[in-house]
């Protein structure tokens, strides 16, 4: 009575699932195997036919063709894949500081929608409309058309302050003189974040010890702050800044960002952060009423109640898809070929035009993208599984 | 001891919650921080909404007159380039003569979508009605038989075929999806990883680079000498691509039905694809409805892409129209909101219709 399985099958048949899934599979995989190799045969035979090369060999040849702005040096003599790796940059540029604004303003327009005051509310609403509802790339030739054909020639900028110009030819502005000082400084500053780190780590651990409360958000501020500002001091207190100067045809010194780079970032930044509004308004509004009941009835203020209850709860529901608008605002900044900003596809189809090796210079694009898409992906899975339920 | 009456004094009536003024005073001067955000916008709004109408309207030039226009540059815009120019930037570069073509086409085709989205429209003879205009869209724009001049797909333009590649790229790539969800959640481990691989490869890269490959890869992947339609090259990228990220929002709802249901519907002796048509797929679609019109809505935008690789679609069709004039380039501007206002209505009234059907399928959960 203790061992009666029913009789182990041995003898499949025919018609046994398991046999219709193995063939149902190897049909899949062959038709897929031979439609690779079709396309492949058909690739090859069209190259021999039309004589085109093949191979990555063209990567060590120069390049031929100036680009326009560029991380680190670059010049028309270097080789292709220097030209690449300038793309690749420019992509980079774009994608971290589009990411960084557009989380900011997504944000507070999110948070917006919660507003008591109904302007707020509508404005905020009005907003989130308005962007996504229209095509990211419309936006950008708008941006584009606006920075270059109604800002003033370069001899009649907006000043402000004489210390940023703001013109067709684009935005310049102030930065310090890197030397000693700002390098101990940004040494500083790391050192503290480091510290202010193991101080949070320790107030917690004080806090769950003896429920004494201290107050995190100063200290580590202060921490910050105040070891880039030793470092500042210990290399000789430097305050030399490079502002820029209206030259003849051109602003002088400073640092600048081209018409283009602020027109992809603009579009990029405005089309996501209505997305992330949205992302943020259904993570807040996921969070039941209940908890911040809850949280008044135990006497938190309303911002301690978003910061404490709120907020960390809205964050697990908020963190998947804040992930794919990264990801999306990351793969739209490809759109920068059609205003001519120097990013990784707009390189690699000047390649495609100049070599015609069309194989090798989309699959450097795909391989790019993937990579960043991939890698940030493992990352924002990582912080979520962080932030996700700890259940017992 | 006689107990005089008193009466009491009247109580205040309490105080009103409903109604405009108490409404106001909730919602626009609730507190101080409420008072000084209403009142600093209603000072930006004063300041600055006056020039925008004037520049807009008060002052704008509705003629197609390019010298008044240019008069106006500053002080008010230049309608004129769309009364001038919009049958360029609606038709891109058809025939001129033949444009009552297009237009028929795509009130037709716009008819079929309105209709579709219907509700007592949704019967059987639906199936016929899309039978019967989808070949009369393609007769219409491409002609060459019944007498009407053929037309070559490279001189298709402007809203028709950003409507057509939108409508086509939701059609075909909406059943690919839906495959490729159910093979995702196959238990045949072949299967399943083609599809993971095919959807993370493709929802990696953006689009651009699948329409590069449309554009300069496809001649290569076919036999020597033959190369399909640069229209049909563009519409199969468009369509895997977004067959990609309608999967993942198809399996979202496949995830979310209960095992239960499928082993009910097992035990009640039914196979596989029955079971998915009959029991698993109406529920999970149903539930998914949101992010589905999500995925359209994104496909309609992205149509506007392909004026990249030289398809004069809406967007392509404006550059067409105004680079070459340039009398008219100082006002493209003008055009962009034009356009904007075009795409702004189509998504914008997407995304309505799919507040509108989110209800509609929550009626029937909420008892």
């Amino acid at each position: 009575m203790s061992d009666r399985r029913p009789p182990k099958r041995r003898d499949w048949s025919w018609r046994s699932a398991a046999f219709r899934g193995l063939v149902y599979q190897i049909v899949a995989v062959a038709l897929i195997g031979f439609g690779i190799w079709y396309l492949a045969h058909n690739t090859l035979a069209n190259m021999a036919a039309r004589g085109i090369q093949s191979g990555f060999g063209f990567l060590f040849q120069p390049a031929g063709f100036d680009i326009g702005e560029s991380v680190f040096p670059y010049d028309a003599l270097d080789p292709y894949w220097n030209a690449f790796l300038v793309g690749i940059a420019n992509t980079l540029r774009v994608a971290i500081v589009g990411v960084v604004l557009a989380t900011l303003l997504g944000t507070v327009i999110g948070i917006g929608r919660f507003s008591h005051n109904a302007i707020v509310r509508g404005l905020c609403y009005g907003y989130v409309e308005l962007f996504r509802n229209i095509p990211v790339l419309l936006q950008l030739l708008m941006w584009y058309l606006l920075a270059t054909d109604w800002l003033p020639p370069i001899f009649d900028a907006i000043s402000v302050g004489g210390l940023f110009f703001l013109s067709k030819s684009g935005f310049s502005f102030p930065v310090p003189v890197w030397g000693l000082g700002q390098g101990l400084a940004a040494i500083g500053a790391v050192a503290g974040i480091v510290l202010a780190v193991i101080y949070k780590r320790w107030a917690v651990r004080q806090f769950e010890l003896t429920g004494q409360v201290r107050r995190t958000f100063p200290v580590q501020l202060l921490l910050v702050i105040g070891l880039a500002f030793v470092g500042w001091l210990v290399g000789g207190a430097p305050n030399t800044w490079s502002v820029p100067t209206r030259g003849g045809f051109a602003m002088e010194g400073g640092g600048a960002a081209s018409p283009e780079f602020i027109s992809v970032l603009l579009g990029l930044v405005f089309y996501t952060s209505a997305f992330i509004a949205e992302v943020v308004r259904a993570g807040i509004a996921s969070v039941s009423q209940g908890q911040v009941e809850a949280a008044s009835s135990l006497g938190l203020a309303r911002s301690q109640s978003m910061r404490l209850v709120v907020l960390p709860q809205a964050l697990r529901v908020i963190i998947p898809p804040l992930t794919s608008q990264y990801l999306n605002l990351t793969k739209n900044s490809s759109l920068a070929v059609a205003i001519g900003y120097p990013d990784v596809v707009s390189i690699a189809n000047t390649s495609l035009n100049q070599t015609g090796r069309a194989v090798e210079c989309i699959a450097i694009i795909m391989a790019v993208y993937l990579t960043t898409s991939l890698s940030t992906s493992a990352f924002m899975n990582w912080y979520n599984t962080r932030a996700a339920i700890k259940e017992r | 001891m006689s107990a005089v009456f008193k009466s009491i004094a009247p109580r205040p009536a309490p105080v009103r919650t409903e109604g405009f003024v108490p409404w106001v005073r909730a919602n626009l001067f609730g507190d101080w921080k409420s008072i000084a955000t209403t009142l600093i916008i209603l000072g930006l709004a004063f300041a600055y909404v006056p020039g925008i109408v004037s520049w807009g309207a008060v002052n704008a030039v509705f003629k197609p007159d390019a010298d008044v226009c240019q008069a106006a540059r500053g002080t008010g815009a230049c309608w004129g380039v769309v009364t001038e120019k919009y049958r360029l930037i609606i038709f891109g570069r058809y025939p001129y003569e033949a444009q009552w073509r297009p237009e028929v086409a795509t009130i037709l085709l716009l008819a079929l979508l309105i209709a579709s989205c219907i509700r007592a429209f949704w019967r059987p003879s639906l199936v016929l009605l899309w039978a019967l205009v989808i070949p009369a869209f393609f007769v219409l724009m491409g002609g060459g038989m019944l007498g009407l001049e053929a037309v070559s797909t490279d001189q298709w333009g402007g809203l028709p075929l950003t409507i057509m590649l939108a409508t086509f790229g939701i059609v075909l790539a909406f059943p690919l999806s839906v495959v490729v969800a159910l093979g995702r959640r196959s238990e045949l481990p072949a299967i399943r990883s083609l599809c993971v691989v095919y959807v993370e490869l493709i929802r990696g890269v953006p689009l651009i680079s699948v329409l590069f490959m449309a554009s300069f890869m496809f001649p290569l992947f076919m036999p020597v000498g033959k190369s399909p339609d640069v229209l049909i090259r563009v519409l199969v990228g468009i369509t895997l691509f977004a067959a990609a990220y309608l999967a993942e929002t198809v399996r979202g709802g496949l995830q979310a039905i209960p095992k239960g249901q499928i082993e009910a519907a097992q035990s009640l002796g039914l196979s596989y694809w029955q079971t998915q048509r009959k029991i698993v797929l109406p529920q999970a679609l149903a539930m998914v409805v949101p992010g589905i019109m999500n995925n359209f809505i994104a496909i309609f935008k992205d149509t506007s892409l392909v004026t990249i690789v030289s398809l004069y679609e809406l967007t392509g069709a404006l550059s067409l129209a105004l680079n070459s004039d340039a009398d008219w380039r100082p006002f493209k501007i003008e055009g962009y909101l034009f356009i904007t206002l075009i795409y702004f209505t189509f998504c914008f009234s997407m995304s309505r219709y799919s507040l509108w059907i989110e209800k509609r399928v929550s009626v029937s959960k909420t008892r």
